[in-house]
């Protein structure tokens, strides 16, 4: 299996749903390859990292704009 | 404009609600506003959409009150309900064509190794997004993706939504849906490595 291979089954292999003699391939070449290997753990890392950072319980998210409080109830009355 | 305002007593809230208490309306939309604001904004792409989202969102939920049980948190159900009003908004679109997202996919050699030798990102994930500037570094990342990819990446990644419900949703099929994700998550940690990659590597 070469790297352009495994970059491509990537997705499936984090998601598990490599066939059993495809994933044998494709941890054999992640023993081998350094490169191969760091690319699949930033490709986990972005996963996670992406899940954590939109998190919508973090501070960060600021507040509704006013006029959409009051778009939002003046709908509500037309209701 | 004024942070969002924790709401202490749940319980009391949604009886309140549930007794038609207008003052209590408000303080739902204004405690609850922001995040869905974001979570929308997300997962439909322009702010004016996103702002037709919440608002149909809220109209829903005060009208179905009686289908929330006490049992569920106020903040979970008002989510799926966004969710579900920002998936409508994307049903109705007009599909466009797919954007090119080669640039930030990676090249490879003629004997299949990749082009790029990968320097570590030392820090562990969690390590990494303790900090609100990495958190919002992704946030922005996430939305410099072209707009079909990003989609798939946030409707699948981020609001868990199984690959065939992402699919029906977009129009695409199921396996169109699994490449776009691959690629999606391709390019946003092409986007990402310049910030993580650690100075010592």
């Amino acid at each position: 299996m070469k790297c352009r291979e495994l970059a491509e089954f990537l997705a499936d292999y984090v998601n598990q749903e490599l066939p059993l003699e495809s994933r044998t391939h494709f941890e054999f070449h992640l023993s081998k390859c350094k490169n191969c290997h760091e690319y699949l753990v930033q490709y986990e890392v972005t996963i996670r990292a992406g899940k954590i950072a939109c998190d919508e319980m973090s501070d960060e998210i600021g507040a509704i704009p006013d006029d959409l409080v009051k778009a939002v109830m003046a709908a509500r009355s037309k209701v | 404009m004024a942070s969002a305002t924790p709401v202490d007593d749940e319980a009391t809230l949604v009886a309140q609600l549930r007794a038609g208490d207008e003052a209590a309306f408000e303080q739902v939309v204004r405690a609850y506003g922001g995040r869905l604001l974001a979570v929308a904004r997300r997962i439909v792409g322009t702010e004016e959409d996103a702002r037709d989202v919440v608002q149909d969102a809220f109209l829903n939920a005060f009208k179905s009150l009686d289908r929330f049980e006490g049992n569920a948190k106020l903040s979970t159900w008002l989510h799926r309900i966004v969710v579900n009003a920002a998936l409508m908004k994307l049903r109705t679109r007009k599909r466009k064509p797919e954007q090119s997202i080669e640039t930030l996919l990676p090249s490879f050699l003629d004997d299949g190794h990749h082009e790029e030798r990968f320097k570590s990102w030392d820090e562990p994930v969690d390590k990494l997004m303790e900090r609100a500037e990495n958190r919002e570094l992704v946030r922005k990342q996430i939305d410099a993706l072209p707009e079909g990819y990003r989609t798939v990446l946030v409707l699948r990644d981020i609001e868990g939504l199984d690959t065939e419900e992402t699919s029906k949703v977009l129009g695409l099929s199921v396996n169109a849906t699994k490449i776009r994700l691959h690629r999606a998550r391709q390019a946003l940690r092409t986007l990402l490595a310049p910030h993580f990659r650690s100075a010592a590597s």
